[in-house]
């Protein structure tokens, strides 16, 4: 409500009726598909900037170029050839990384020895660069198949490791009185507090892992590699061809983004419990 | 660790217990029974003790020094003052944890507290108030001989606060274990209790039948004379 004396002090406001307005301090709401006009922008630009002449094809082909240089690898199948044997590697490190990388950490979490054997070893591991390991994999297991996904391994079961591990010991003291009081027995108590209760982190380690997994077969298949879409690339830099170089990296992207939507599909299935704080 | 009490003319039976935090002795030779069924309000200043004495009854204090013996029965609940729920358990689930082939008994606990047809709702999609509730039926699904609640209406409003109290007055009804509430609530415990404790550096000072007939109302001059006297005990100035 408006008061007389309000308006005679302040003769210049608009006479205003209603609720007082309050000020938003929280995120403003998102409008649809809000992610994709940064995007949009940037495509934008770089057409533009081709059309016009103003990028050089050599440093960045043209948005047309990297479409049609795509449509022809697959056509040839160049990028059905590289993209399988990428695939492989990729699945079978992640696979072996997430399944190592969670036993260790159940095996650190819940049990006394286990944390005295397991986690020293791998905080040391997590000191050394993930990729300075690659001449010793390489002298350990040669330039094939197994020096690459035993790499990939090696980094997906760090994360899954210290993510994983973090939730199992970073149980709350409350929930542990509880199952006291109840009397749970431990193997109830495992089922029922403390695995479901260290999920959130798991699915983190997981997403951190497929990020560094993908990271790493990049780096991987440019060590003497005969295929892959990673190998496909760094030939592409010898030869100068900066569109096949995008069309690989276009094909990183969209595998990246899509197993990350694929994680967080799943990770919304099993924390469905989740769902009912945050509404 | 609590043992089990071989006789039945005590549910509880607290002896000589002392227990220490470093220095500071929190509870001071403490002596204390309780009848089955008997349904006892424990009052007491912030660090008088209350939450000790029934964590020790609880068997939770592994990690305090102390000395005395404790008798409790076999069948002992806690109700703390956070529902403490598991989040990722579905309500029934919650009420049952632990109870093995309980669903039919857990269905009719939640129906008893007015749950009925929650047992598939996430304690996250309930209010304060409905969370305390299932873990009251949580609380009596084990058919507690004895009911340990660390001041399960703390965290509640007002008004669920007087529906709860009803609630538990009900269900103790129906039930009858022995209870120890421990409450820094004057008017909760003469309301509720049939006999008040208030402990005071680790001692119990006052130890009172609550001789007034039930429902008991505010209205009560004797209600007012009992929550004076309890209020002195406590060390509040009641005028």
């Amino acid at each position: 409500m408006t008061s007389l004396a309000e308006t005679r002090t302040a003769p210049a406001a608009p006479p205003r009726t209603g609720p007082p307005r309050l000020r938003r301090l929280g995120r403003p709401r998102t409008f649809p598909f809000a992610r994709l006009t940064g995007i949009a922008v940037l495509l934008g630009t770089w057409s533009l900037g081709s059309a016009l002449g103003a990028l050089d094809p050599r440093k960045l082909s043209a948005p047309w170029t990297v479409i049609a240089t795509g449509a022809d690898l697959i056509g040839d199948g160049t990028l059905f050839a590289n993209l399988v044997p990428s695939l492989y590697r990729v699945a079978v490190g992640f696979a072996a990384g997430v399944l190592i990388g969670t036993a260790l950490a159940v095996f650190a979490g819940l049990t006394r020895i286990g944390e005295a054997l397991v986690d020293g070893p791998i905080l040391v591991k997590r000191s050394v660069p993930l990729l300075g390991l690659a001449p010793l994999m390489i002298l350990w297991l040669g330039i094939g198949e197994e020096f690459k996904i035993v790499l990939i391994a090696l980094g997906v079961v760090s994360y899954m490791y210290i993510q994983t591990h973090a939730a199992l010991i970073a149980i709350d003291q409350r929930h542990v009185e509880l199952a006291e009081v109840l009397g749970l027995s431990r193997a109830a108590f495992v089922r029922k507090v403390v695995i479901p209760g260290a999920l959130p982190g798991f699915f983190l380690g997981l997403r951190l892992s497929a990020t560094i997994a993908w990271l790493t077969l990049v780096v991987v298949e440019s060590v003497n590699a005969i295929d892959g879409v990673g190998k496909m690339i760094f030939r592409a830099q010898d030869y100068g061809q900066s569109d096949v170089i995008l069309v690989g990296l276009a094909v990183f992207g969209i595998f990246g983004f899509t197993t990350d939507a694929l994680l967080r599909a799943l990770e919304r299935r099993v924390l469905s419990w989740r769902r009912t704080l945050a509404s | 660790m609590a043992t089990h009490a071989g006789e039945l003319t005590a549910a509880v039976r607290v002896s000589d217990v002392e227990r220490r935090f470093g220095d500071h002795v929190v509870l001071d030779g403490l002596n204390l029974e309780l009848a089955p069924g008997e349904f006892v309000a424990l009052l007491g200043k912030s660090g008088s003790g209350k939450s000790t004495l029934l964590r020790a009854l609880a068997g939770l204090d592994y990690d305090t020094a102390g000395s005395g013996e404790i008798l409790v029965p076999e069948r002992v609940s806690v109700a703390f003052q956070d529902s403490r729920l598991l989040p990722w358990l579905r309500v029934l689930d919650n009420v049952v944890l632990g109870l093995p082939g309980g669903a039919s008994a857990g269905r009719a606990a939640l129906a008893e507290v007015g749950l009925a047809g929650r047992e598939r709702a996430w304690p996250g999609e309930l209010s304060g108030g409905e969370q305390q509730r299932v873990a009251l039926a949580r609380s009596l699904v084990r058919e507690p001989e004895l009911l340990l609640a660390d001041e399960p209406f703390g965290a509640l409003d007002a008004l669920t606060r007087i529906r709860m109290h009803g609630l538990l007055r009900d269900l103790y009804r129906r039930h009858r274990p022995a209870v120890l509430l421990v409450t820094h609530d004057v008017d909760e415990a003469i309301e509720l209790a049939d006999r008040v404790l208030v402990l005071d550096r680790g001692r119990i000072v006052v130890d009172r039948p609550v001789e007034l007939p039930q429902p008991r109302s505010l209205r009560d001059p004797a209600f007012h004379e009992f929550r004076d006297l309890l209020r002195g005990a406590l060390g509040v100035d009641t005028r």
